[in-house]
C-alpha cells in the first residue's frame, strides 16, 4: 500500500481519530459535577467522545464536503428525482429567528405566521393539483404513501368492505408503492406495461374485483410516458369500488395543463423535495403534503389548519390575511397523526416561498421548460444511444444501453461511472425494472441549453469510447477520490461504525 | 455447466438430493451465477415444517433479493450454519458446502413433480 | 421563476424535437386538461417575498416570549459553525448518496453519525436516520414485531403521547394491538403492572427515559428479567437526546432496541420540523433495522471507501417485503447534529448537560416556592419535571401568557388526571431572569385567582 496521507484518492481520518480529550470548544460554561444533581446510579460511566477543536471541525466537514457532488456543482440529470436549483432565498427564510426557533407547543394565536403559511401552501396544493384538501403532516413521499394507504384501509373499513385487500401496482412503480401497501396490510398485484409503455384499460380491468382496493399509478410514470388512458382507467377502478392514488413524484411534468384531481384520483402526494425545490440535503428531509378529494377529507391525518374571518383582518392585504388560523387535532374520523409534530414547517415554508416565487404562470412555465429540456436531451441522446419509447416525453426518458452491453460488453452502469469522471452526476440506471440496462434521465428546467448540449457532447464520447476501448469504461471513475467501491465486501463484513 | 445426476431440481432452480427420507437442498449453479455475489442467506429454524413449493428463506444478493422456495415437503432437520460466515459458499460450491437446507421428506412421491438434470439443464439454458 | 430559457433557446429547441409549441409537447386528453383557472399565491420578485414573509414572521410572537416548553422539542445553543458547515452547497444539494464515488464526504459523515449515536446510547448499530422520535418507536415496534412473529407490544402510558398517538397510527395499519402500562403516583411505568401479566403475547416494550413527565424511567433489573424470559424486545425511547450526555446508555438497562429523536443536537424547533430520528440495535436485530446504512469498504484499488450497504433490506429492491417504506430520510438534519457532536465534543456535551440541570433545579426551587405549587413527583429529572398548580392549568398557563410567558405544557391535554399540572422544562438557554420572571408572573397570578 502506497502511504495514504501522499495520495489524494484516499480516505479522510474519521472525526473519532483527530480528537483529543480536553481540546474542547467553550461554548458553555462549565457547570458542576453531574453527580451534584443526580445519584451516581442514573449517571454513565462515561462519554467516549473525541474533543476536536473548531478550526479541525471546520476542516474535516469542509473536506468531507469536497468529496460530495451536489446540485451546485453540476448537472443533476437523475430520472425521478426532479434535481432542480435549490434557491438560497428559501433557505435564508426559512432560517429566520421566527420561524426557526417557533416551538411546536406555542399556542396557535402566538404562531398565526407559522400557520398562514402552511394555510396558504395547502390551498394553493390543493387547487393546483384539484384536490379538496392537503395534509401537511407526512415527512416525504413514502410516509405519505403510507398515510393514503390508511386512509384507504380505513375507508373500506366504515363502509364494511373488509374485502377489499389488494392494492394494483403497475410494474414502472417506486418501489415505496408496494412498500407501502405491505405496511397496510394490503397485498400487491403488480401490473404489466403494454409495449407503448403504458397501462391498458384492459388490463386494468382483468385484474380489477370487488377486492381491489387502491390502485396506485404515477403520471407521467417513470418512463416519461403520459398514460393517456388515466381517464378510463380511473374510471374502471370507480366503477369496482376502489380509489385512485397519484404518486406525485413526477407532478413536475403537468402543472398548468392537468391535475391528478382532473385525472380521477382520490388520493395523492407530492414531493415538495421534488417538485417545489426543497434541497435534498443528502438523502432527506423531505416533504410529503398527502392530498384527497373531499369524499376522504375527514380522514387526512392530524393536525390540519383550519381559519375563520378574523375580526382585524387586514382589508387591504391578501384575502389569507383577513383570517385566524388554528391547528385542528378534533377530527375523530381521522387516521390519526404520522409523526411527532405537524409538519415538517421548515420545508412548508420554502415551499411556499417557491409557489410565490412562481405563481400560477410561473409554474406552467416550469413544467413546460422541464418537459422542453428532456425532450430536447432525448432526441438529441437518441443519436448514440436507443430511446426504446421514441415519442414525446414529459419531464424525463428512458434511454438503454442494451446495444453497447451486446457488442462492446459495455452496461448502463460503465457509462454511470464514466459520466462521474466528466463531472456529471449519473442518471438513475436499472430503473424502471422493465428497460433492460435502462438510464433514466431528467434535466428539469433550470438547466441551460448550453449545459444540456455540453451534457450530450460528453456522452457521446463516452459511448465512443465504449466503441473503441470498452476498457476505460470499465476502470471509470478514476478522477474521484474513490475508484469502484466494493458493495459485496460491505455486505459481506458490515462495518457499520467505527469503534474506539 | 452440466448438473450433477445424482440430483433433482425444481422449476425455481433449487436442488434436492435424497438420501432415504432425508433431503439435502440447495439453489443451482445457474441460479447462483444469475443472483451474483450472495451477501445473505435467510433460512427457517430447525424443528419447522414446510410445504412444498412454499417460500421458505430468501437469499440477497448486494442488490437484489430471491425467494427460497422448498422444492419438497417435510420436516427441518439442520439448516447451513456455516452460511452465516460465509454466504459467499453458496457462490463457489452451490452443490457442494452451499448447501441449505436438510429435511425429513414426509412424503417422497412429491419428487415425481421435480425435475431430472438434463430436463432441468433445458430450462437453465433458455 | 428559476429557469433560464431564452425565447431563442425555445424556438431552436422545439425545433430540435421538431415541434410547433410548448402546448404539444404538453397536451394531455381534453377530458382531463385543466379548464379551471388556479388559486395560487401570486407571482412576486424576490424581495417582495422577502417582504411577504416579513408579515407572516411577525404574527409569530411567541418566539419572543420567556419559554419553559419543552416535551420533545427543545431549545439548545448551537454554534454558528454548525450552520455554516452544513449549509455548504455540496451538503444541502446532494441526492441520496448511491453513487459512491462522487459521495464518499456525505457518506463518512453519515459513517460518523451511526457511529456517535452508538456511542451515546450504547448500542451495537445505528441506521442513517428516520424521519423523528415518533415514527422511530413505530419503525423499533416493527422491527419488534418481525423478530417475534407475535401481533401486540407493550408501551408505557409516560411515553410521549405524540409518539404513542403515531404508534397508534402505524399499528392500525398492521393489525397490531396496543397495551398501555399505566403511571405510579411517582411519575413512571408501573414495573409491577406486569409482573404476571402474560408477557409472552407481547413484541416489544417500550419505555421513554426521561419518560414525558421529565422522569427517568428504566427497566429495573428484575423487570428486565421477567422481560427477557418473556421473549419481549425492550425498546428504549429517547426524546431528549442530550439527557444521553449524562444518564445511563440504554443499554445498560437491557434495551435491544433504542428509538430516538436527536433534534436537540443543533436541529432548530422550526414549529415542529424537520428533525433527526435515528434508530439503533444490538447485532441480532441488524437484518431488521429499517432505511439506509452506511459501511465501510474498499475501492477497487484498495483504498478505504464508504457506500450504501445493506440495501436488499430496503424498499426499492426488496418492495413489499422490505424492512419499511422509508425511502426519503433526514440526512442533512443528521449532518447537523454529527457537525454539532463534533464541535461540543464529550467536555461541551458534559457542561450543557450540567447546565440544563442546573437551571432545570433552580427553576424547580423557584416555582415551588411559589405558594399553592408544588413539585408532583420526586423522581430523578433531567431538564423537565412536573409542577401542580392545584387548579386548572389551562387557567394558569393562560394567565403567564398574558404576562409574556410561556410557562409550561398543560398535561391535562394528554392525562386527564393531571389537569392541574403543567411541564416544564429549563436548558441552558434558560436565564435566571426567565425564572424570576416566571417566579413572580405565577405569583402574581395565583394570588390574583385566589384572590377572586
Amino acid at each position: 500500500m502506497c502511504a495514504q496521507a501522499s495520495d489524494a484518492r484516499g480516505a479522510v481520518p474519521l472525526i473519532f481519530e483527530l480528537g483529543q480529550t480536553g481540546r474542547a470548544n467553550r461554548y458553555l460554561d462549565s457547570g458542576k459535577p453531574l453527580d451534584t444533581f443526580l445519584p451516581r446510579s442514573v449517571l454513565r460511566e462515561d462519554l467516549p467522545l473525541p474533543d476536536n477543536s473548531e478550526l479541525d471541525v471546520m476542516r474535516h466537514y469542509t473536506k468531507l464536503s469536497h468529496r460530495t457532488f451536489g446540485i451546485d456543482l453540476g448537472f443533476y440529470p437523475l430520472g425521478s428525482c426532479t434535481m432542480k436549483y435549490n434557491p438560497r432565498v428559501n433557505d435564508a427564510i426559512a432560517a429566520r429567528r421566527h420561524f426557526a426557533e417557533l416551538h411546536p407547543y406555542t399556542p396557535d394565536e402566538l404562531a398565526q405566521g407559522a400557520l398562514q403559511v402552511m394555510y396558504e401552501l395547502e390551498r394553493s396544493l390543493s387547487s393546483l393539483f384539484g384536490m379538496a384538501a392537503f395534509s401537511l403532516n407526512p415527512s416525504a413521499g413514502a410516509h405519505a404513501e403510507l398515510g393514503a394507504l390508511l386512509i384507504a384501509k380505513k375507508y373500506f373499513k366504515e363502509r364494511g368492505e373488509l374485502q377489499r385487500d389488494k392494492v394494483i401496482v403497475p410494474d414502472t412503480a417506486h418501489g415505496t408503492n408496494p412498500a407501502s401497501a405491505a405496511m397496510c396490510g394490503f397485498k400487491v398485484i403488480s401490473l404489466p406495461s403494454n409495449a407503448r409503455g403504458r397501462v391498458s384499460v384492459d388490463e386494468i380491468r382483468k385484474v380489477l374485483g370487488p377486492d381491489t382496493a387502491v390502485c396506485m399509478m404515477t403520471n407521467p410514470n417513470t418512463l416519461g410516458l403520459f398514460e393517456e388512458s388515466i381517464a378510463e382507467i380511473a374510471a374502471a377502478v370507480h366503477e369496482n369500488g376502489g380509489l385512485m392514488y397519484y404518486d406525485g413524484a413526477n407532478a413536475n411534468a403537468i402543472m398548468g395543463y392537468t391535475r391528478p384531481g382532473d385525472m380521477g384520483f382520490d388520493l395523492m402526494h407530492l414531493n415538495t423535495h421534488k417538485t417545489f425545490t426543497i434541497p435534498h440535503g443528502g438523502g432527506g428531509a423531505g416533504h410529503g403534503p398527502l392530498g384527497v378529494a373531499a369524499h376522504l377529507v375527514d380522514y387526512l391525518p392530524t393536525p390540519i389548519v383550519t381559519a375563520a374571518p378574523h375580526p382585524n383582518g387586514d382589508a387591504n392585504g391578501a384575502p389569507s390575511d383577513r383570517l385566524t388560523f388554528r391547528l385542528d387535532f378534533q377530527r375523530p374520523k381521522s387516521i390519526g397523526p404520522m409523526r411527532s409534530f405537524w409538519s415538517n414547517f421548515a420545508h412548508a415554508v420554502r415551499a411556499l416561498a417557491y409557489l410565490y416565487a412562481n405563481g400560477e404562470p410561473g409554474l406552467k412555465r416550469v413544467s413546460q421548460l422541464a418537459v422542453l429540456n428532456a425532450n430536447y436531451l432525448r432526441v438529441k441522446i437518441a443519436d448514440f444511444l436507443q430511446t426504446p419509447y421514441p415519442e414525446i416525453c414529459r419531464h424525463e426518458f428512458v434511454a438503454s444501453a442494451q446495444t453497447l452491453k451486446r457488442e462492446n460488453g459495455v452496461r448502463a452502469l460503465d457509462l454511470a461511472k464514466a459520466l462521474l469522471d466528466h463531472g456529471y452526476m449519473a442518471p438513475t440506471i436499472y430503473f424502471p425494472l422493465l428497460v433492460p440496462e435502462c438510464l433514466m434521465i431528467e434535466p428539469t428546467e433550470t438547466e441551460t441549453k448550453e449545459t444540456l448540449d455540453g451534457f450530450v457532447e460528453t456522452l457521446r464520447g463516452i459511448v465512443d469510447e465504449a466503441k473503441r476501448n470498452p476498457q476505460a469504461l470499465f476502470d471509470a471513475p478514476k478522477n474521484t477520490v474513490v475508484g469502484r467501491v466494493d458493495e459485496t465486501r460491505a455486505a459481506r463484513q458490515p462495518d457499520l461504525r467505527w469503534r474506539p | 455447466m452440466a448438473q450433477p445426476e445424482d440430483l433433482l431440481f425444481s422449476k425455481e432452480h433449487e436442488w434436492v438430493k435424497l438420501d432415504g427420507d432425508s433431503a439435502t437442498i440447495g439453489i443451482t449453479d445457474y441460479a447462483q451465477n444469475a443472483l451474483g455475489d450472495i451477501v445473505y442467506v435467510e433460512l427457517p429454524k430447525a424443528g419447522s415444517s414446510i410445504k412444498q413449493f412454499s417460500s421458505v428463506g430468501v437469499i440477497e444478493s448486494v442488490k437484489a433479493v430471491s425467494n427460497l422456495f422448498t422444492p419438497l415437503s417435510g420436516e427441518i432437520v439442520e439448516v447451513n450454519a456455516a452460511l452465516e460466515n460465509d454466504p459467499a459458499a453458496v457462490n463457489r460450491e452451490p452443490y457442494g458446502a452451499g448447501w441449505l437446507l436438510k429435511i425429513r421428506v414426509s412424503d417422497p412421491s412429491e419428487a415425481q413433480a421435480l425435475l431430472p438434470p438434463a430436463e432441468y439443464e433445458k430450462i437453465a439454458a433458455d | 421563476m428559476y429557469a433560464p430559457h431564452t425565447e431563442r433557446d425555445v424556438a431552436q429547441m422545439l425545433d430540435a424535437i421538431g415541434v410547433g409549441s410548448l402546448d404539444d409537447l404538453l397536451r394531455v386528453p381534453d377530458a382531463i386538461a385543466l379548464k379551471t383557472k388556479l388559486e395560487v399565491v401570486p407571482a412576486l420578485a424576490e424581495l417582495s417575498i422577502q417582504r411577504r414573509f416579513d408579515r407572516f414572521a411577525e404574527k409569530n410572537t411567541g418566539v419572543e416570549y420567556r419559554s419553559f416548553l419543552g416535551g420533545g422539542a427543545y431549545r439548545h445553543y448551537a454554534p454558528p459553525a454548525i450552520a455554516a458547515l452544513a449549509m455548504r452547497g455540496e451538503f444541502l444539494t446532494a441526492y441520496t448518496p448511491y453513487q459512491a464515488e462522487v459521495s464518499q464526504g456525505y457518506l463518512q459523515a453519515i459513517y460518523e453519525w451511526q457511529t456517535y449515536i452508538c456511542l451515546l446510547t450504547g448500542m451495537e448499530i445505528a441506521n442513517a436516520s428516520v424521519y423523528d422520535g415518533a415514527t422511530a418507536l413505530a419503525e423499533g415496534a416493527i422491527m419488534a414485531l418481525g423478530a417475534t412473529g407475535r401481533r401486540k407490544v407493550l408501551v408505557s402510558r409516560a411515553i410521549h403521547p405524540n409518539y404513542r398517538a403515531v404508534l397508534r397510527t402505524y399499528c392500525d395499519g398492521l393489525d397490531v394491538a396496543i397495551d398501555e402500562i399505566p403511571i405510579t403516583n411517582a411519575g413512571t411505568t408501573d414495573l409491577d403492572w406486569f409482573a404476571n401479566a402474560g408477557l409472552e403475547q407481547y413484541a416489544a416494550i417500550a419505555l421513554q427515559s426521561p419518560n414525558f413527565l421529565g422522569n427517568v424511567d428504566t427497566l429495573t433489573p428484575d423487570a428486565l428479567a421477567r422481560v427477557t424470559h418473556g421473549g419481549i424486545v425492550p425498546i428504549a425511547v429517547v426524546a431528549e437526546a442530550l439527557s444521553l450526555a449524562a444518564l445511563a446508555p440504554p443499554a445498560a438497562w437491557g434495551a435491544q432496541i433504542v428509538a430516538g429523536e436527536a433534534q436537540s443536537f443543533g436541529v432548530p424547533a422550526a414549529y415542529g420540523g424537520p428533525y433527526a430520528g435515528f434508530i439503533a440495535s444490538t447485532q441480532e436485530h441488524l437484518r431488521r433495522i429499517p432505511g439506509r446504512l452506511v459501511g465501510k469498504t474498499l475501492d477497487n484499488g484498495g483504498r478505504t471507501a464508504y457506500v450504501l450497504t445493506l440495501q436488499a433490506r430496503e424498499q426499492h429492491i426488496r418492495r413489499e417485503r422490505a424492512t419499511s417504506n422509508i425511502c426519503t430520510n433526514q440526512a442533512h438534519c443528521a449532518l447537523i447534529a454529527t457537525i454539532y457532536l463534533a464541535l461540543m465534543g464529550a467536555t461541551g456535551l458534559r457542561d450543557a448537560a450540567a447546565l440544563n440541570l442546573a437551571r432545570s433545579r433552580e427553576l424547580a426551587s423557584a416555582v415551588a416556592n411559589v405558594d399553592g405549587v408544588r413539585l408532583k413527583y420526586e423522581a430523578p429529572f433531567f431538564n423537565e419535571f412536573v409542577v401542580d398548580f392545584g387548579r386548572p392549568a389551562a387557567g394558569v398557563l393562560a394567565a403567564l401568557q398574558e404576562r409574556g410567558i410561556l410557562g409550561g405544557i398543560d398535561l391535562g391535554r394528554f392525562y386527564p388526571e393531571l389537569g392541574s399540572c403543567a411541564l416544564m422544562t429549563a436548558t441552558e438557554l434558560t436565564t435566571t431572569a426567565d425564572i424570576n420572571a416566571l417566579a413572580a408572573a405565577l405569583q402574581e397570578v395565583l394570588y390574583v385567582r385566589a384572590g377572586v
